[in-house]
Order: C-alpha cells, then structure tokens, then sequence
C-alpha cells in the first residue's frame, strides 16, 4: 500500500479505490443505479410472504405531489422538495444541510409481485408502499389423497 | 458503564442517527428545521437543559408481521442532535411544530438581545 503514496499523480486513483473499498465494505447490496442524489428519500425495502413492503423516508412533501409508477418491474418514486431557506438576503443560513430539488428513486421489484395490488400512504413523513404478491406465487401446503 | 442504566443521560448512549438540519437566522431569530421522518407528535422529545437543546426522537414503522428486512438505509429507529444555544436565544418562548416529519422549531431572542437603532443627537 505504501509503494503507491509514493507517486503523487496516482493521489486521485488512490481516493476512488478508497471510496469504492469502503462502499464495498458498508453497502451490503451496491445498487447499480447509485443511491440517488442526496440519499433522499432513503429507503427500506423489505418482504413478507404475502407481500413486498417499501418504506421511503421522504419528510416534508405534499401526498399529492409524490408521483409512484410501476412499469416492468421496475418501482419508481419521484417528486420535488421546495427549499425551506428563505430567498430573502437579511436572513443568515447557518446550517444547510437538508435536501431541496427534485428526486427519484428506483427500486426493481420481485417477479412474483402484482402491480395492480399497491396500497401507499405517507405518514410522518414516511411513505409506505405495500405491494401484495401473486396468488400464484403464495406459499402453499399441497393436500395429500 | 453496566450501572449506568439509572442514569438520566443514559438514552444519550443509545446509537441514533444524526438528522439532517437547517438553521436559519434573522433579525428576531433563529429556525431550525430538522427531518425526522417516522417520528410522531408522540416520539417526539424537545429537551432545553441549561443551553443545550436535545432533539430526539423514535421511528415508528407499522411493519406488518414477519417482515423481512432486504435493505434498510436507516438502520437505527432514532434520531438525536443535540445544540448549544447561544445567550442572547430565550429558551423558554421556543415554538415547535411538527408536520410531515419535518420538525421547525422557532427560537426568539431575548428582548434585550433584539436590534434597535441607536439614536444619534447631534448638539
């Protein structure tokens, strides 16, 4: 490792291979789509044997903003976060670090899903997406004659 | 560290994540906004002790049975940020609201700390 300290052109190729071995090393699952700008909304994505469930923490957004599609598997949920800083010169920001501007973020869901079975409702700032799977694809106990 | 769980500070011990703020001053003071997404009305702790104001607060997720986490990028169910609060702030007229999971919290200055223009007399 130290042999490459050593030349200075490298410096840059030094802090990508960094950022990568520690995205590596905390990211379980690095997507291909990255994280989004800003991480926001953050996501959870989780399952039950009946369903998919995706919990998106997105405070501060008007329900009926937030636009959710699911085309080919694919889940996407996008809107827009005005900013909460003032336009006006004779306020100091001290602080500035929540997200403002448009966001997206993509998830690929199961093939076993059912587009057309979606329940969403954002509370506190969180918006939870319930995706119910196929009847076909439940889990089920096959009676013996 | 294993009797500390008589302690007043000991949630101040417990792994939370830092939620992301913004602080805006003006003329009579301060707002903060912070996100706390998940956090409700009810989870949500305001604390002013001396000149440090404590915001904290619990995530309440209605996760159905079983669930089965496949990826999570809030991993911990608590935010806490705690700040120091200048002299010239008054704690005791601090406004909260909370909506959407955004928390603004309106921090006055004391009437003495507020601007005035000074008068010049000319003689």
């Amino acid at each position: 490792m130290f042999y490459r300290t050593l030349f200075p052109r490298d410096i840059y190729a030094e802090f990508d291979r960094l950022q990568r071995d520690l995205q590596q090393a905390f990211d379980t699952s690095p997507s291909i789509r990255g994280l989004g700008r800003g991480g926001y909304p953050a996501l959870n994505v989780g399952g039950t044997a009946q369903s998919v469930e995706i919990y998106a923490f997105a405070p501060g957004l008007d329900p009926a903003k937030i636009d959710v599609n699911i085309d080919r598997g694919v889940l996407t949920i996008e809107g827009e976060r005005a900013s909460a800083l003032p336009a006006d010169e004779k306020v100091a920001v001290h602080i500035n670090e929540r997200f403002a501007g448009r966001f997206r973020r993509v998830v690929s869901l199961p093939d076993d899903v059912d587009p057309n079975a979606v329940s969403a409702d954002y509370r506190d700032g969180v918006l939870h997406l319930s995706i119910k799977r196929r009847e076909s694809a439940l889990p089920r106990r096959i009676e013996i004659k | 560290m294993t009797n500390a769980v008589n302690k007043p500070d000991e949630s101040r011990r417990e792994a939370a994540v830092l939620p992301p703020v913004d602080v805006v001053e003006d003329a009579t003071g301060i707002t903060l906004y912070a996100d706390l997404p998940g956090v409700g009305k009810e989870q949500l702790n305001l604390r002013v002790e001396a000149d440090t104001l404590t915001i904290e607060g619990e995530v309440v997720l209605n996760a159905p049975e079983g669930l089965q986490a496949s990826h999570a990028e809030v991993q911990l169910p608590r935010y806490r940020r705690v700040f120091s609060l200048s002299k010239e702030l008054d704690p005791d007229r601090i406004a909260a609201e909370l909506a959407h999971g955004v928390l603004k919290l309106r921090i006055p200055k004391a009437e003495h700390a507020q601007p005035r223009k000074v008068q010049i007399r000319v003689s």
